[in-house]
């Protein structure tokens, strides 16, 4: 018998056994928890950015395994919706409503003043980790504006000295 | 003696403070040996007197607004729990000519419930609809909301009805109700007010129309920015889950109807139907051609109603009054009544609902008391972003599907946004298209690609560079958008574009620019 030369077969690891543990549960507990639903993917995205904060780009691979989608539809649909992160956050999310009927009671002057007090542009996060600003398109406050939405927290008839004050509070 | 007090924990109230209100009265009742029961209620919609806080006398409820936490104090002190005078004090509110002048239908128990509690509910009404319906016929419950004239609040205004009967008539094994409350329109909440106030009424309206239809599953399609109206709604859909309102044996009928919440992510163009039901399925919410209809092949390639909130709201009251009742309200061929929300600068935002006919005027004068600001209305913009914007002399037109039509606007979903004198046109006719492109969902190119060119247009236009030229290259690219688009996003986009150019040229102008810096 010749010995023969031998060829290694590669071996595939484990789908997700590269991310870091609380990425892989998180993917596994939302999957999990999501998957009996019909149309899951958006649950399932909405789980995981609640336990994570956002969707690193890196767990794509093990959701659509999960799911036996391509990662390109994974990743497409996250990159579709603005609400999805692909970038971890600060400690504090602000959405700052830049719709016509804040628009109406100072929202421009209001949004120039949060970039300049934070020293960022939308989807920035402050230099200390602390704020990361968005913009949205209608809190549904509309008489009340112009509004901000800080950690879930929704806020009525903002100016700059409150939102000045609001930074303050949420900064010690 | 425990006094009742009713504080809103809808989210305006809480944006302006009703938290620490009540954690103060409750603190301060608990000091003072005074024993009080505070209730959590939707709001009224009186948006400028929120945080508005009534206690339940003898001789009824007696209001206090705008409540802060440090009047809270003053207010025990001036026996505000017998209603006693104090600065505050508004009296019944609902002797307040803002409110004693509407016509509440479908916000009937808004403010005034507790929206969880299941009982009050019904104490007030609630599931008398239902009731109805499950003794009738399915084809019976479709001819009541037909007869009624009712058509979708959405902003499309398609007879929901004639919608229904076509799902009634579809044939499949699976159909089913979709809620669009994806209330996206800047200047509108109605949906949100609805749904933290009364998601009992959202509920039976679409337990109504899967018994009418034959529909056994139902979803609600809900806008991530709302998290105050999706924590309600999970409480009510619970609740009635335990009581036998939802599940295999509705309300005792034996039929089944099965409803959840899904949350959408922040994407504006799943408003539209097509792209909502993408986004249910778990897609990219992109839209889809027309035909086939939603009705035919919409969920799942299932048969498919898709209506708005108020739609759904307003079909208890038809099935408990009668078709009649409800068509007997409002003007031609818009019949019943729309909740129309006063918003931007306005002195009093809030919330109106009132018959069809009443005309834009009355709204801004009557009811919203001018600017909030002081200074003279110069422009509003209803129907949402996709709206045109109109000045003074178009003010008299009725609140009317067709009048507003006819004016070259749409009325939408029923949302005014009020502008003073300070407000630039083309600043605003540059953010429609400036929305246009962030939002658009990328399927067609005259929304796509136009939106784009639209903003550098204006920019252009409004530098002074060949403006002429620049304002025909404008005209005829909203002429390509409006007729060349898939959906309404690109279609109406030109709408705000187009009026702001007609109506307010001057803001255009290359002299404009310092007039704008000067204000």
């Amino acid at each position: 018998m010749n010995a023969r030369k031998r060829v290694a077969i590669p071996v595939r690891p484990e789908p997700g056994s590269d991310l870091p543990e609380a990425e892989r549960r998180a993917v596994r507990e939302s999957v999990q928890q999501n998957r009996a639903l019909e149309g899951n993917l958006l649950p399932i995205l909405h789980a995981i950015q609640d336990r994570l904060g956002w969707i690193p780009p890196r767990v794509i691979a093990l959701i659509a395994f999960e799911l036996n989608l391509s990662r390109a539809e994974v990743h497409g649909v996250i990159s579709f919706y603005h609400y999805f992160r692909q970038h971890a956050p600060g400690q504090h999310l602000i959405y700052l409503c830049r719709a016509e009927a804040c628009q109406a009671v100072g929202a421009v002057e209001l949004e120039a003043h949060a970039k300049r007090a934070l020293g960022v542009e939308f989807h920035g996060t402050s230099s200390d980790g602390r704020y990361t600003l968005e913009p949205v398109y209608c809190l549904g406050n509309c008489a009340s504006g112009p509004s901000l939405l800080v950690d879930g927290e929704l806020h009525g008839r903002m100016t700059p000295q409150r939102f000045d004050a609001l930074i303050a509070r949420d900064g010690k | 003696m425990t006094t009742t007090i009713y504080i809103p924990r809808e989210a305006t109230a809480l944006s302006l403070g009703a938290q620490p209100v009540a954690d103060a009265i409750a603190a301060q009742g608990a000091r003072s040996g005074k024993p009080v029961r505070i209730v959590r209620t939707g709001s009224r919609g009186l948006f400028w007197l929120e945080p508005l806080v009534e206690v339940q006398t003898p001789a009824g409820r007696v209001a206090y607004g705008p409540v802060q936490a440090a009047d809270v104090d003053g207010l025990f002190a001036a026996g505000f729990l017998t209603g006693g005078k104090h600065a505050l004090h508004l009296g019944d509110v609902e002797s307040i000519p803002y409110l004693k002048n509407q016509q509440r239908l479908t916000c009937a128990r808004l403010g005034i419930i507790d929206p969880v509690n299941l009982e009050d509910y019904r104490a007030h009404g609630g599931y008398e609809g239902l009731k109805a319906a499950v003794a009738m016929q399915p084809g019976d419950i479709v001819k009541a909301v037909t007869d009624s004239g009712l058509r979708g609040r959405g902003g499309a205004a398609f007879p929901t009805g004639i919608k229904w009967k076509t799902v009634l008539d579809a044939a499949g094994e699976q159909k089913y109700i979709v809620c669009n409350a994806d209330e996206g329109d800047s200047g509108t909440f109605s949906d949100r007010l609805l749904m933290e106030g009364d998601p009992y009424c959202l509920i039976e309206g679409m337990t109504i129309a899967g018994l009418g239809v034959g529909a056994t599953r139902g979803y609600i399609y809900l806008r991530c920015e709302y998290p105050h109206a999706h924590a309600t709604l999970k409480q009510a859909i619970a609740t009635a889950y335990e009581k036998g309102f939802l599940g295999n044996d509705v309300a005792g009928s034996g039929r089944t109807f099965e409803l959840q919440v899904r949350l959408g992510a922040g994407a504006y163009i799943c408003g539209e139907e097509t792209s909502l039901l993408e986004s249910l399925e778990g897609r990219r919410g992109q839209i889809r051609f027309k035909p086939p209809l939603p009705a035919l092949k919409g969920l799942f390639g299932c048969p498919t109603v898709v209506n708005n909130v108020i739609s759904f709201a307003s079909v208890p009251i038809i099935l408990q009054k009668g078709a009649t009742y409800y068509r007997d309200f409002g003007v031609g061929r818009s019949r019943g009544t729309l909740p129309i929300q006063l918003t931007g600068n306005v002195a009093r935002g809030g919330l109106v609902e009132r018959a069809f006919g009443v005309t834009l005027r009355e709204m801004l004068y009557d009811y919203g008391g001018g600017t909030r600001s002081g200074r003279p209305v110069r422009a509003v913009q209803v129907g949402g972003p996709l709206g045109a914007y109109w000045p003074e002399s178009k003010f008299d037109t009725p609140l009317d599907y067709e009048a507003f039509a006819a004016g070259g606007g749409m009325l939408g979903h029923g949302g005014i946004v009020v502008f003073d004198d300070t407000v630039d046109l083309a600043a605003q006719a540059r953010y429609a298209m400036e929305f246009c492109a962030i939002e658009s969902c990328g399927k067609c190119t005259p929304c796509r690609l136009g939106s784009t060119r639209g903003v550098e247009v204006i920019d252009r236009l409004v530098a002074g560079d060949r403006a002429a030229m620049q304002q025909t290259l404008l005209r005829d690219l909203c002429d390509t958008m409006l007729n060349g688009s898939l959906c309404a996003l690109g279609g109406l986009t030109p709408y705000p574009v187009l009026s702001a150019l007609d109506y307010f040229a001057e803001d255009f102008s290359k002299a404009a620019a310092p007039r704008a810096a000067q204000r």
